[in-house]
């Protein structure tokens, strides 16, 4: 008896800390970095199909890629030419400096929780399968920041970070980038990660976006 | 090979793609006679339709005495060439095919298809509508559009501009403004 009290007192500690954890957490989300040293970020950039990947890949040909590296191109399994997309903007930079792709980026592909039209019951189990393969992923790479513009395979890498974040794993940047098809209201991935202020910094491409959703900024047309 | 006549004959083409969805609705619309009658009063000489996975099938016509020669096909790895080569697109409200027919400054008709739950891509159609970068249609109302459209009204869409987005990740990542 006396042992599952203690038990249950270590429990109760347990889950006390990773809630007040969890709080700071969401408190410091938001505010940017202090950094002392000028050492490069590993960078994950979570691609969607077409339009998704379109866009993100804008947005990287005008950031810094000497202070994002390396690069971890992640895209659903069924989705090969995001990764084909992104090979290609990375070789024409490695053109550019010289470096082996091998060094600044690696391609990886996720098996999604759900593809279109999958039965609602068959989806639990890839849905488990797909967490664990997120899990995989994120205890690898352990990104230090992290890029995404919609796509559905974001939701488990991005609360995964947060958790690292909480367990002190990992302290990730996250940006979430809504799409430019979002005009009045946000998708299912920006509201979530904008409502459980899970993102760091949320961007919105049009005004009346930003009107309604006060701590999304507004950025202009990514396409 | 295609009629001596039609080959001198300046061709100007609309090309119609509905991407990889099934939009019967807009197909049957464009293959109206009153439309074609009225794509052709507008110069129009060629009509190309991109039907996806549809299932009605429009009717082909190698445009002697003067009207409209339609093609069609089911898909394509790429339909830049025939973005490129059209004089007017109409399309389908994929923010791909969308954004790829602005890019390059042909005047574009979107159709929204009406049969879709949850169509947010309507919302950007709207948008850019409103903003003069495209007309907007229904299948119902397609033709009117047609009858009653003037190109010149419309306006070019603006390049993309990534660099907004890029400095304020770069500020909070600490990263020096250079």
């Amino acid at each position: 008896m006396a042992s599952f009290t203690f038990l249950l007192a270590i429990f109760i500690i347990a889950i006390t800390a990773f809630i007040i954890r969890a709080f700071y957490v969401i408190l410091q989300s938001g505010k940017p970095l202090e950094r002392t040293d000028a050492k490069p970020l590993s960078t994950l950039v979570v691609l969607g199909s077409g339009g998704h990947t379109a866009e993100m890949l804008n947005l990287l040909s005008a950031l810094h890629k000497n202070r994002l590296m390396p690069r971890f191109y992640v895209a659903a399994a069924t989705d090969s030419m995001s990764l084909i997309k992104a090979r290609v903007l990375e070789n024409s930079l490695n053109e550019k400096s010289g470096i082996p792709v091998g060094e600044t980026a690696k391609f990886i592909q996720i098996y999604r929780s759900r593809e279109v039209g999958q039965s609602y019951m068959t989806s639990i189990g890839t849905t488990l399968i797909a967490i664990a393969h997120a899990f995989l992923i994120m205890i690898r790479l352990r990104p230090h920041v992290i890029l995404c513009d919609g796509p559905g395979t974001c939701i488990p890498l991005c609360i995964i970070a947060f958790l690292f974040k909480v367990l002190g794993i990992r302290w990730s940047s996250i940006f979430y980038i809504e799409s430019i098809a979002r005009v009045k209201r946000l998708s299912l991935s920006g509201f979530l990660l904008y409502e459980l202020k899970i993102a760091d910094q949320f961007f919105v491409q049009w005004p009346q976006l930003q009107r309604k959703y006060a701590r999304a900024q507004y950025v202009g047309c990514l396409m | 090979m295609e009629d001596q006549i039609v080959e001198t004959k300046e061709q100007k083409l609309v090309f119609v793609t509905v991407g990889t969805t099934r939009f019967d609705a807009l197909v049957r619309a464009i293959d109206s006679q009153e439309l074609k009658k009225e794509l052709s009063r507008k110069g129009y000489t060629h009509l190309l339709i991109q039907m996806g996975r549809g299932s009605y099938m429009p009717t082909k016509s190698k445009g002697e005495d003067g009207s409209l020669a339609v093609d069609y096909f089911t898909f394509s790895s790429s339909i830049a060439e025939n973005l490129r080569s059209a004089s007017l697109v109409i399309s389908h409200a994929g923010s791909g095919s969308i954004f790829e027919t602005l890019r390059l400054g042909k005047p574009l008709i979107v159709v929204v298809n009406e049969d879709l739950m949850d169509n947010h891509q309507c919302e950007l159609a709207e948008e850019l509508a409103e903003r003069k970068h495209l007309l907007f249609a229904r299948p119902q109302t397609l033709h009117q559009t047609i009858t009653d459209m003037n190109l010149e009204s419309l306006l070019p869409y603006p390049p993309a501009d990534a660099t907004p987005c890029a400095k304020l990740i770069h500020k909070f990542l600490g990263f020096p403004d250079d």
